[in-house]
């Protein structure tokens, strides 16, 4: 059964303290994306996916994800812990010694739910589009799912595959871009303004939805659903997600400065108070 | 000493295509891409024959590797095919985070490597793709002598479950490895046994090597010389074998000394049985455009420098 908008907005809250204590514990990592993509990341697997119990790498007969931006792992491990891929007791070893839950996520550790490495950014899409036509060679109907940063698309390779993908009509591939605006820099706008993303991926014979609240779980999920409708007529879907980095955490929000930075003692408890405990703290 | 004979030139990338062409009969799971050089790989027939398991990418060669990735997530077998030079330097950071650190099982098939891609010059020419490749965790490097053994080589890899890159040429060359000759990654071959000093060599060099221990034998030097198919997991035991024997080594490669076969035997020398070692290679340059007789000839990569450096490294016993 699926759960209610009630249940993912409680879900979502607690994937918010995971990854602010996360940060906050080693004094690193990526909150403001983080933050920004937790209705997506909990909307796709705790609602929209069709997923098998455990973990098997070749994902075949269920719906896999691949996440291209791989900084934003604090609200990847959070999710896929709660969503039952591994303890959420080991989400208190994220980036220390000896961890699976590396700075970025890898399959090296053998973290279930981690299909490949992502951190070196551009190169995610093209493996989502890989494991795509393996389905398709196989037989297998469901989806791959794939999680793209919008200042990500100023790498190359990716217009690689967003031309490769509609042109081989890899229509099974539905990809999302993060249009939080920002990036390390500043605002996309400033550091390389990329004009209209819903022009170019027309341009590139997509399909093109858009979710202007991308921080509201019923609309990404509806979002979602078009774009699995749309699936199976040879092209490729790409749902642009509007999204507003930090969200849920008043004094994140509006600003590129949490992109990599934690929260200090303080900031924490502040931005705690703001997101009060749900399903319970690992 | 031993006679091995060329049943007739060929060249090795065709050994290539001939490989994957049985491998798409053989193994279903074995899919093959390409970057727009089809031809130049032999890669004809596998799409001929399989055109569902084959993806034409396109001038898109860091996409190649990404989807090569992903199709083995799906439980297949991906061989890419383009230069050795767009395989490797072109699309170092994808290999290195979406094959190697995620552990995925691609074969990175790459023609046209080194010197003898001949004309088109130094853009193309890569020297620099061994060390490359063999820089990275869990990476296998083979670079092949033959027709015959690249064709076994590219059989082998698709048994072997792992990212490989398997290195070979444009040129005609002589094809003398016995077509039945099993192919063993990492298991070094002893060509012609001897006892005054061991050649170490890979790829095209090999022939030379041969050719280099005739002409020793007839000077009264006795060579041993290695086949080594396998440049990374490399056969310590073989190279140190037969360092007790001779006492001295030559290492000979169409690659730059610097991160190339050379280093790697230096470095079982230098922790196990340190011994004078002489290198055939390129001296740390780019190449430039001719014949690949002239530009093994202008660049020390044939017979005669071998011969040289063999004489040399026996005085330094």
């Amino acid at each position: 059964m699926k759960p209610t908008t009630q249940q993912l907005t409680d879900f979502t809250t607690q994937v918010r303290r995971d990854i602010l204590r996360m940060v906050h514990a080693v004094n690193s990592g990526h909150p403001g994306g983080s933050l920004g993509c937790a209705e997506f990341l909990v909307a796709l697997y705790q609602s929209v996916m069709e997923r098998k119990e455990g973990f098997e790498m070749d994902g075949k007969d269920e719906d896999i994800f691949f996440l291209s931006n791989g900084h934003i792992s604090p609200v990847f491990y959070s999710v896929l812990a709660r969503s039952g891929y591994f303890p959420v007791s080991e989400l208190a070893t994220f980036r220390k010694i000896n961890t699976r839950l590396q700075g970025h996520p890898t399959t090296h550790d053998h973290l279930p739910g981690v299909r490949m490495a992502s951190g070196s950014l551009g190169q995610g899409l093209s493996v989502a589009i890989g494991a795509a036509q393996a389905k398709k060679l196989n037989k297998d109907n469901k989806f791959v799912f794939a999680l793209l940063g919008d200042g990500e698309l100023q790498e190359g390779q990716n217009w690689e595959a967003i031309m490769y993908a509609s042109a081989k009509k890899v229509d099974n591939l539905i990809a999302a871009i993060d249009l939080n605006g920002k990036q390390i820099d500043g605002s996309t706008d400033e550091v390389l303004p990329m004009g209209s993303l819903k022009a170019k991926f027309e341009a590139f014979g997509w399909n093109v939805l858009e979710v202007k609240e991308g921080n509201n779980l019923e609309a990404i999920i509806a979002g979602l659903n078009e774009a699995k409708s749309l699936s199976g007529k040879e092209k490729p879907t790409v749902i642009l997600l509007y999204t507003e980095m930090g969200n849920g955490v008043d004094f994140m929000m509006h600003t590129h400065a949490w992109h990599g930075k934690a929260p200090n003692n303080e900031q924490l408890e502040n931005a705690l108070a703001q997101n009060p405990e749900t399903l319970g703290d690992y | 000493m031993k006679k091995y004979t060329n049943t007739g030139s060929k060249d090795t990338r065709s050994g290539f295509g001939a490989g994957l062409t049985e491998l798409g009969q053989k193994n279903e799971n074995v899919v093959a891409l390409c970057a727009d050089l089809i031809g130049s790989l032999k890669m004809d027939d596998f799409k001929k024959n399989h055109p569902e398991r084959f993806f034409q990418i396109g001038i898109a060669e860091a996409n190649m590797i990404g989807i090569a990735a992903g199709l083995t997530i799906g439980g297949k077998i991906p061989f890419t095919g383009t230069f050795a030079n767009f395989s490797t330097g072109r699309v170092y950071d994808q290999i290195r985070q979406s094959v190697a650190y995620s552990e995925k099982n691609v074969k990175i098939c790459a023609s046209h490597a080194g010197l003898t891609l001949g004309e088109d010059g130094a853009t193309h020419q890569i020297l620099e793709d061994i060390g490359l490749m063999k820089m990275l965790p869990g990476m296998t490097v083979i670079n092949t002598c033959d027709y015959n053994q690249t064709k076994a080589a590219t059989l082998a890899i698709a048994d072997y479950n792992g990212p490989v890159y398997l290195r070979f040429g444009r040129p005609v060359v002589p094809n003398f490895m016995p077509a039945d000759e099993p192919f063993v990654i990492g298991k070094a071959i002893v060509l012609n046994e001897g006892t005054d000093v061991t050649i170490v060599a890979t790829g095209h060099l090999v022939w030379e090597a041969l050719e280099a221990a005739e002409a020793l034998e007839a000077k009264g030097i006795s060579a041993e010389v290695i086949n080594i198919h396998t440049i990374k997991p490399l056969d310590e035991e073989a190279i140190l074998k037969s360092v007790a024997k001779t006492g001295c080594i030559v290492t000979a490669e169409e690659h730059n000394f610097l991160g190339g076969l050379g280093e790697s035997v230096s470095r079982v020398l230098a922790l196990n049985n340190p011994l004078p070692q002489e290198f055939v290679a390129v001296n740390d340059t780019f190449g430039e455009s001719g014949t690949p007789e002239e530009l093994m000839e202008k660049y020390g990569l044939n017979a005669k420098s071998i011969i040289e450096k063999a004489e040399k490294v026996i005085s330094r016993k």
